[in-house]
């Protein structure tokens, strides 16, 4: 095939959508008043924000009263976790989460430790999942929160949240769920969904870095984690980033229309892996019926990651990897590791995430190139034998 | 991320493959920390006529290894003995801090395969700066 760009690392970023850059450009070109100021500037900025609000609660199922804006998914992961924990630790200090969580969950959950908090990281199955009875069995009378993500960024898998979330709601214990991944790529009504908590991020849905969103309850007491002049209820110090805001309610109302179409991503995504697991010694990372619409996660053996990504970009497709090499890190993913993959294979696995925008040439185009750079690779390895 | 010359190095590796009952073969590194390098040598009358690889690892892996097999082809066995890894990361143009243990792995792998022949030939000489043992004193504690 003819040479091509193809960008296929979505669960890492996504390309701003131009109707989304262009309702952003309008808080910054027009309407760019502080929604705290009192005259005309400031009440058209406000107006435009409680539109926002409204929009994005109607998206999700929530009322606007109960959506925080964040400048992050990180900040987000951060406000409920810490907010959470503090603002129940005269009533316990157990906090249980999973050993495939982001690192903003990881590490707020690991400085909480630090700081005289318990937390249990729960195992996972071969598939990366959790399961409502593994969350039910490791609660302890001191238990005040379960942060479980809703959809692993690595390998795509869903975890059952609902489940969980009646579980913990039996129990009296906050459920927060990292749905930074999720939302936008799966149907999500938080109400329906049950969970007191849930986090998403803006650059993961076609609207810019440097936005995120937290949803929390009505009812649902955390402490603050930015103190300020009052902003989002006084949830949240900061004058609100409404250019971010507007790009983010537009770019959500865009996936959520798009939903239809990530059956088409899903039929691509499925073509990718039964594609590439046709080559020997070769496998699917996560699992195949509860899994993200756009994620393949697969491992080569024999070969390396940041090599295997190397070639490819070289060839114009842009994917990621777990291995040790592309980060600063010994280990390979902490996520295919508490999958149960040898740190060997593990180091040969390679992440492809697929968008609306992605095409079917695009995954022709994947599929020969992979197919060309594991064979070249493998041809080089002293590991690997014909 | 790389230099130009470790891209050109890692996309056109030089001296990729395998020499049939080699002089010496050396043989570093392990899969779990994600590189190994195997080094094959002919050795006449002291001088390395020929030099073949095969790497396990990433882009600064397979270019530091290419890199190596150059500067060692031609050259007698004392001299591929003193090539040190930092004259690999100099020939490359250098190599991000995090890559530098490859560099590491190349020299070892050199003095592997050079051990490998001396103890073929049953010379008794000692490698400086090589333990010959690197589970022990590679990079990656698993
Ligand atoms: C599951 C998950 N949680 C949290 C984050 C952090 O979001 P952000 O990049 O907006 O801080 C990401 C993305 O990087 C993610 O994939």
């Amino acid at each position: 095939m003819e040479k091509r760009f193809v960008y296929a690392d979505n669960a890492a970023t996504t390309a701003p959508y131009p109707e989304v850059i262009d309702e952003m450009m309008i808080y910054l070109r027009e309407n760019w008043g502080n929604p705290s100021s009192i005259h005309k500037k400031g009440e058209e900025a406000k107006a435009a924000l409680d539109m926002c609000r409204e929009k994005v609660a109607s998206l999700l199922g929530c009322e606007a009263s109960e959506l925080v804006f964040t400048s992050c998914g990180t900040e987000a992961d951060n406000h409920a976790i810490r907010g959470a924990a503090y603002a129940n630790a005269a009533k316990g200090k157990h906090i249980i989460t999973t050993k495939v969580e982001h690192p903003a969950v990881l590490n707020t959950c690991k400085a909480l430790e630090k700081e005289g908090f318990r937390v249990t990281y729960l195992d996972v199955d071969s598939e990366g999942r959790v399961s409502a009875e593994d969350v039910e069995r490791a609660i302890c009378d001191d238990t005040v929160l379960v942060s479980v993500m809703y959809a692993n960024n690595e390998i795509g898998t869903i975890m059952p949240i609902k489940e969980i979330a009646a579980v913990c709601r039996a129990h009296g214990v906050l459920c927060m769920t990292d749905a930074v991944q999720a939302v936008g790529a799966v149907p999500i009504n938080v109400r329906e969904l049950g969970v007191d908590m849930l986090t998403a991020s803006g650059h993961k849905i076609h609207a810019p870095k440097g936005i995120g969103l937290l949803y929390i309850k009505k009812g649902t007491k955390i402490k603050n984690l930015i103190e300020g002049g009052g902003q989002e209820r006084g949830r949240r110090g900061g004058t609100e980033n409404l250019p971010y805001i507007a790009a983010f309610a537009k770019a959500l109302e865009i996936a959520v229309a798009k939903l239809p179409d990530m059956a088409r991503v899903e039929k691509m995504r499925d073509r990718l892996i039964a594609e590439l697991t046709k080559l020997p010694r070769t496998r699917v990372n996560g699992s195949l019926t509860h899994r993200l619409p756009g994620n393949a996660n697969i491992s080569f053996e024999c070969i390396e990651g940041e090599s295997i990504l190397l070639l490819m970009d070289m060839a114009g497709i842009c994917c990621s990897t777990g291995s040790a090499c592309s980060s600063n890190s010994l280990d390979p993913s902490h996520v295919l590791l508490a999958i149960g993959l040898p740190h060997e294979v593990a180091h040969g696995s390679v992440r492809i995430t697929l968008s609306h925008e992605n095409t079917e040439e695009d995954v022709d185009y994947i599929i020969e190139k992979l197919t060309e750079t594991v064979e070249r690779l493998r041809k080089m390895s002293p590991l690997w034998k014909e | 991320m790389y230099s130009e010359k470790v891209m050109d190095h890692f996309a056109n590796p030089r001296n990729v493959g395998e020499i049939e009952n080699a002089s010496g073969v050396g043989e570093v590194g392990n899969a779990k920390c994600g590189d190994i390098m195997k080094m094959f040598l002919k050795i006449e009358d002291g001088v390395i006529v020929d030099v073949k690889f095969k790497t396990f690892g990433c882009g600064a892996a397979v270019a530091t290894s290419s890199m190596a097999t150059e500067m060692i082809k031609g050259k007698t066995v004392d001299e591929a003995l003193a090539l040190t890894n930092k004259a690999v990361v100099e020939a490359l143009d250098g190599l991000p801090p995090a890559k530098i243990h490859c560099s590491v792995l190349a020299e070892e792998a050199v003095k592997s395969a050079v051990a490998d022949y001396y103890k073929k030939n049953g010379i008794e000489k000692e490698i400086p700066g090589f333990c010959g043992d690197c589970d022990s004193c590679s990079h990656c504690h698993h």
